[in-house]
């Protein structure tokens, strides 16, 4: 690396090369590098902090179904089913949903009340995750439990998923509360991707004689679909991070069950429920080996959404989402 | 995909799609009003349940043992307070130096790389920091601490602070730093002397939009900070946060409990809030749609 360099940032002719350039410089690319530093970091500690389990329940930790403090034999399985289940019932909940208000904000709202609810949904993003839980706790699952489960009940009672005793607290709860809020992000990103879509599109399908509906759906969904896709894979990376909100209203309990009415449990809360009160060192590798798979999970979703959301927006123009 | 547009010119069709076409605009607005409605229930069940108990001994007093009606969560705020601060010293110098190197020096290929893997880093989950965060200071030092909270929110903050310091450097025009240069300024001088401080307003901006998300999160607290029902005097001791209060009052039997915990929801909401609306003052004129 010779020290009078042409950079990125601007043609600059032949800097004078003094020790302070060269220290400032040399800071700024470390402060940078901290960010590979991180990822290993979280790599490292949870790999080291998982080593008991992995030794000794290798590959079988994933498939088993057991989760037993007591008698000191753990598996993730349920964990990973609560995760993924509770993800995907945001995801179902919030992908509609989003899209259909990013379609209304920048396809039909009229100009006056576009920022205002646009305002709204950026507040939504705000509200902090224990504070949704603690309104699941005393609003949402009151609700859904004396009004919106019995109806789901009675209406569709016929498939497995709407069976069995109403608790309250479940995994559709958990898939609520998370569809709430992942919705900002999803609604956002979403909103960004059809603000890019030529304006050529819609007006060549207005030419073409189509209603204002017919434009969206021929013109401006069809050419989105890539992108809309990245904003939903990006909503799951959130959905299976999801802590504090979940842990208080999807119930605790590592089962499988088919009923979106039984408790059920996730990766994130297991860890925020039972990592202070780990007794043996068995317990506490088991857990950090669930913030490992967590943590694989998330950066492969993410990952995957940044991939994508990028390779429609060329390099370098990626937003923080 | 053309049925829609195929030559049909009855007039009935015609009115059936314009109908359709209005049936959606409503749908659609309709599902923006879900989508807004929580925030306002939210609030609405926040004013309601979290006003009552809030009065002056809240934000000066310590919790009072179970069954005795008042008390407060003043050494929580003060926790919070002193959390995001020392959150900011860790994730405030490493996330703009970092982004002074994407936007002044970064070739094109390590800032693309490092901006993926910042947009990666922030997709971690929180619960994630608070565990590395345990392993890192907790465990070593066979204490929970102030320190290992701290550390875990600033953690959270580097990607988060080295995108928007990025993106507000970028825009600072390129001749400011032409005519540095030409003036013979060393190349540190410049960037720190013209280009951040001419982009000051807007990394100030980026810090505190930080600061507000790392304020509510309790996942990384849970095993680092703790919490703690009195005042901490030392910063190698577990230290109350908020959001830690509000979860431990939450999840409890107890009614005074859950309204306190209201009550600190209702502080923690206005906290964050402050913050949002100090961002907002300070990037309005630019547009933000």
């Amino acid at each position: 690396m010779s020290p009078p360099t042409i950079s990125a940032a601007g043609p600059s002719p032949r800097a004078p090369s003094h020790a302070a350039d060269r220290t400032f410089r040399w800071a700024a690319l470390l402060a940078a590098m901290s960010i590979f530093v991180l990822i290993g970091l979280v790599g490292w500690e949870l790999y080291a902090g998982s080593r008991l389990s992995i030794q000794k329940f290798g590959l079988n930790f994933l498939g088993s179904t057991t989760w037993d403090p007591v008698a000191d034999q753990y598996g993730a399985l349920p964990f990973i089913f609560g995760t993924l289940v509770s993800s995907l019932i945001a995801l179902a909940i919030a992908v509609p949903l989003g899209v259909a208000t990013a379609l209304f904000l920048t396809e039909m709202a009229p100009q006056r009340i576009r920022q205002p609810v646009i305002t709204v949904i950026e507040m939504l993003a705000a509200v902090p995750s224990v504070i949704f839980g603690l309104w699941g706790i005393f609003v949402l699952i009151p609700w859904l439990r004396d009004h919106f489960f019995q109806w789901l009940k009675s209406t569709l009672g016929f498939l497995p998923l709407f069976q069995g005793p109403i608790y309250g607290v479940s995994m559709l709860a958990g898939g609520i509360i998370v569809a709430i809020m992942i919705l900002p992000i999803v609604t956002s990103v979403s909103r960004e991707i059809l603000r890019s879509v030529p304006n050529l599109q819609r007006e060549a399908a207005y030419a073409l004689g189509a209603t204002h509906w017919e434009v969206i759906r021929i013109a401006v969904l069809s050419y989105a679909r890539r992108g809309i896709f990245g904003a939903a894979v990006l909503g799951l990376g959130r959905a299976l991070g999801e802590t504090m909100a979940v842990t208080m209203v999807i119930g605790n309990r590592p089962d499988i069950k088919a009923s979106l009415f039984a408790p059920g449990y996730t990766l994130a809360s297991v860890v925020a429920n039972e990592f202070a009160e780990a007794t043996t060192d068995l317990y506490l590798n088991s857990l950090f080996e669930l913030g490992l798979v967590l943590v694989l999970l998330t950066v492969l979703v993410n990952g995957a959404a940044q991939f994508m959301l990028r390779q429609l927006a060329g390099p370098g123009s990626g937003k923080i989402a | 995909m053309t049925d829609a547009l195929a030559c049909r010119p009855t007039p009935g069709y015609a009115r059936w799609r314009a109908w359709k076409s209005k049936g959606m605009t409503v749908l659609l607005g309709l599902c923006a009003i879900a989508v807004a409605a929580p925030l306002f229930l939210v609030i609405y069940f926040l004013v309601h349940e979290g006003a009552s108990a809030l009065d002056w001994s809240f934000f000066t007093q310590l919790p009072k043992p179970t069954g005795e009606a008042g008390g407060g969560m003043a050494h929580a705020i003060v926790g919070t307070l002193v959390l995001l601060a020392m959150a900011a010293c860790v994730g405030v110098p490493v996330g703009v130096m970092g982004g002074i190197y994407l936007a002044e020096y970064g070739s094109d290929r390590t800032s693309y790389w490092t901006r993926f893997a910042a947009d990666v880093l922030n997709g971690v989950p929180s619960i994630v920091w608070g565990m590395v965060a345990w392993a890192m200071l907790v465990v070593p030092f066979k204490t929970f601490s102030a320190y290992a909270g701290g550390v875990a929110l600033g953690l959270m903050m580097i990607p988060l602070v080295m995108r928007t310091t990025e993106e507000v450097l970028i825009l600072v025009p390129q001749s400011y730093r032409e005519a540095a240069l030409a003036l013979g300024i060393e190349r540190w001088k410049i960037v720190l002397v013209i280009v951040v401080k001419t982009a000051m307003k807007g990394i100030v901006t980026g810090v505190l939009v930080a600061l507000a998300r790392v304020a509510g999160e309790t996942a990384p607290l849970l095993f680092t900070a703790l919490g703690n029902n009195f005042w901490s005097g030392n910063l190698s001791e577990p230290i109350a946060a908020l959001p830690l209060q509000i979860f431990s009052y939450a999840i409890s039997p107890y009614d005074d409990w859950h309204r306190q915990a209201w009550a600190g929801a209702l502080v923690l909401m206005l906290l964050i809030l402050s913050l949002n609306l100090l961002v907002r003052f300070l990037s309005r004129g630019k547009s933000t749609t």
